[in-house]
């Protein structure tokens, strides 16, 4: 039963995904009906921008950053502002400075961390006109970036990368907005709240009081999970029977993560007008996503005989058990999402240890809208090199040839993985003001600490979340850390794009070694692992495994 | 970098009235008139009294009604948490001991695991059957009626899995506790009878 519910989950999944993919080729290609497409020049000649105009790397990536400076600045400024701003009916006050700078970066990068809880700190302006628009815009950058880098390494000789407003306008109008219409209505015909009416008082049947906090919930959760933005509205995220109230509503929002991730592989084949490269991609993340499934669902269904006999419940809801619940994790840490539905702080350790592995390749496991496909691609430029070096050929990516400008950039793109979770994370296990944020003794210690900075570097947003991240400290260092683990790999992510495309596409050989074969997907998995695990695996010894290790032994701190 | 901020601000500015205010303004809008119940946070009314949320977890304490799961933050459904707690937590370890033992001395039976367990949101409003079959002795006596009739009205009370095939079975325990109310009221307090 278990195997056949994950066989029609995953068939649904890629399905759907397949679907959506034929559909953004067209949005991308520029190919839908006339009125669209006339509405869409419209509102960006308007705005000031010039859609013909096609950008080089370097333009591309100056636009990415003044928009998104934009959005922070407003953001943050709506944050601190926000007990003066109208739509709070709950007469919530503005956020301190180190929390709102937190939150802004946050929610720009795609990370949707949240140091804070949201029907406490947050009114229902910054709610809906700050969150919900970064969670819409941040997607549609990650969305736009990665289009760009496929031009770059698909598009005939010499053209450019696109225009980054209208490969964004075209994501949030004709990708994100009707599909979040669409799961918004089914999550509030399931019991998610969407209402502007305050919080309100029960007086239960035993007699006592309850405030029952409430919004408009179902539209932002409808974008944080199709966004792979992860930010809930209440402080629980999915758990919360508010924002995930029913079987169905927790399925809808599962598939949801995954589904635009997903669609961006079969995308890549489309638009490099081979498809049996999309499947290569998708075959390498599927593989290692399975994997990671399967320990999580075994560790969480065995339970914790500590506890007693039985699934590990703490920190799960009943109506999810172990298997929805482990579906969940292995999907939002994959994924980039980040938003839970049950806490991952109470999870078996070596479920912990695979959701930061997830996180820790960088987010390339389907990863984020868009995010996760270019950042496959970095890998991808690393395994042609690899496969290069051991035959003694000059490594070739469809048709281009991968040289020494390209694979330093990767590498300089890769190399910000590490300075963000074994820097960042050094420093957090040793400066004192930083170690008041661990909640448990023991390994369990160092695995809070290592999966919020994995988490912040990943751009996922997921938290063990006994970890005091409030603290100004964390609010702070990680803040610094979700920019660099989003644009220390955008930027030189579009400056190889841009090295690509200058380059002439050689038509393949005998000589080519295929990039859509078992051959191919197997080293891009062992050059994943190799790089992106392997490089954490001495400090994951010290957290998840010293911990399941000392669990065996009847151990606990 | 400059010549991008004038549409970096244009776009920003036309996204917030679309996907900040609009959206979610016709989001409300419609689901309001589509599920008005459901948009609204599936609150209950008796007799002109809000006594809850259905898909919200409230604190009972009494022998005549089942008892919802363990809640980290005290069931407060307006500031939510978990208890976050490690699974080599000797905090965790000892919590759930203690709860195991005044369960089954409540209960007269062993505590299921998700008995002694805080759930995640702290709100979960079911709890397995197991749960709540075991509990069922104990109503029956504080409402003075046969234990049988209570574990059958449980039993109607169980929900499956979705298709299937996803998710556990489970009591919801409010609207549970609401039809107990209704089929056995409890005899009033007091001498008279």
């Amino acid at each position: 039963m278990t195997l056949l519910a994950y066989a029609l989950y995953f068939t649904v999944l890629v399905g759907l995904a397949w679907a959506l993919a034929i559909w953004m080729a067209r949005v991308y290609g520029g190919t839908l009906p006339l009125p669209l497409l006339r509405l869409e020049g419209f509102l960006l000649r308007a705005c000031g921008a010039t859609p013909e105009r096609l950008m080089g790397w370097s333009a591309y990536a100056l636009a990415v950053l003044a928009f998104n400076l934009v959005g922070f600045v407003l953001l943050y400024a709506a944050l601190r502002l926000q007990g003066a701003l109208p739509l709070n009916p709950d007469g919530i006050g503005g956020m301190a400075p180190d929390l709102a700078f937190n939150t802004a970066v946050s929610f720009v990068t795609n990370t949707n961390w949240q140091a804070y809880s949201g029907e406490a700190q947050l009114s229902y302006l910054s709610q809906m006109a700050g969150l919900t628009v970064q969670n819409f815009v941040s997607a549609g950058t990650g969305m736009a970036v990665a289009v760009a880098v496929i031009r770059g390494f698909a598009a005939a000789k010499g053209s450019g990368l696109g225009n980054f407003w209208v490969d964004l306008t075209r994501s949030v109008l004709w990708v994100l907005l009707p599909l979040s219409v669409v799961l918004a209505l089914f999550l509030a015909a399931q019991g998610v709240p969407q209402t502007l009416q305050g919080a309100v008082v029960a007086r239960g049947i035993e007699g006592g009081e309850q405030v029952i906090a409430r919004g408009p919930a179902a539209a932002q959760i409808a974008i944080k999970q199709l966004g792979t933005n992860g930010g809930g509205f209440f402080g629980v995220n999915s758990a919360h029977p508010f924002e995930n109230p029913t079987i169905a509503s927790n399925l809808a929002q599962c598939l949801s993560i995954l589904l635009i991730p997903v669609a961006f592989c079969f995308l890549f084949g489309r638009l490099v007008g081979d498809r049996r490269q999309g499947w290569a991609i998708f075959a390498a993340m599927a593989v290692m996503f399975v994997a990671g499934l399967v320990v999580i669902h075994y560790n969480e269904v065995a339970g914790n005989p500590a506890l007693g006999v039985g699934a590990n419940m703490e920190g799960k809801e009943q109506r999810f058990g172990a298997m929805l619940s482990s579906l969940w994790a292995a999907s939002t840490t994959a994924a980039s999402n980040g938003s839970v539905n049950a806490m991952h702080d109470s999870f078996m350790p070596l479920s912990g240890l695979v959701m930061m592995i997830f996180m820790q390749v960088g987010e390339v496991i389907f990863g984020g809208v868009g995010a996760g496909l270019y950042g496959m691609l970095l890998y991808v430029v690393l395994a042609v090199f690899l496969a290069g070096l051991m035959v003694g050929r000059t490594p070739e990516y469809l048709g281009r040839k991968i040289e020494g400008r390209e694979v330093t950039l990767a590498v300089l793109a890769f190399l910000s993985m590490p300075l963000g979770i074994l820097v960042g994370g050094a420093v957090a296990a040793t400066v004192p003001q930083a170690l008041a944020a661990v909640q448990e003794a023991g390994p369990h210690g160092m695995s809070e600490i290592l999966y919020a900075y994995s988490s912040a570097t990943g751009n996922n947003g997921s938290a063990f979340g006994g970890y005091g991240a409030a603290l100004p400290w964390h609010t702070t260092a990680l803040g610094i850390i979700m920019l660099i683990g989003r644009y220390a790999i955008i930027i030189p992510m579009l400056a190889i794009a841009g090295s690509m495309i200058r380059k002439p596409q050689a038509p393949a050989t005998s000589g080519t070694f295929p990039t859509h074969g078992p051959l191919f997907v197997t080293l891009l998995i062992l050059t994943v692992l190799i790089l992106g695990a392997l490089t954490f695996f001495p400090v994951l010894a010290l957290g998840p495994i010293a911990e399941e290790t000392a669990r065996l032994a009847g151990q606990s701190f | 970098m400059l010549n991008h901020l004038r549409p970096a601000i244009a776009l920003t500015t036309v996204f917030t009235l679309l996907t900040g205010l609009a959206y979610p303004l016709v989001m409300t809008g419609a689901a309001q008139a589509l599920f008005p119940s459901a948009a609204n946070g599936s609150l209950i009314e008796m007799d002109g009294t809000m006594i809850g949320s259905s898909l919200i977890a409230q604190p009972f304490a009494g022998d005549a009604w089942l008892h919802p799961r363990p809640s980290a933050s005290g069931w407060n459904a307006a500031g939510t948490g978990a208890s976050n707690l490690g699974p080599t937590s000797t905090v965790l370890i000892a919590t759930v001991a203690e709860r195991r033992a005044t369960w089954s001395a409540a209960n007269g039976a062993e505590a299921p695991i998700d008995a002694v367990t805080a759930s995640g949101s702290g709100l979960d409003p079911h709890i397995s059957p197991e749960s709540a079959l075991a509990q069922a002795d104990r109503i029956a006596a504080a409402r003075g009626v046969d234990a049988g009739a209570v574990r059958r009205l449980i039993e109607t009370a169980v929900e499956g899995p979705f298709l299937g095939l996803y998710g556990e079975h489970r009591v919801n325990v409010l609207q549970t506790n609401i039809a107990l109310d209704d089929a056995f009221p409890i005899p009033p307090a007091g001498g008279e009878g």
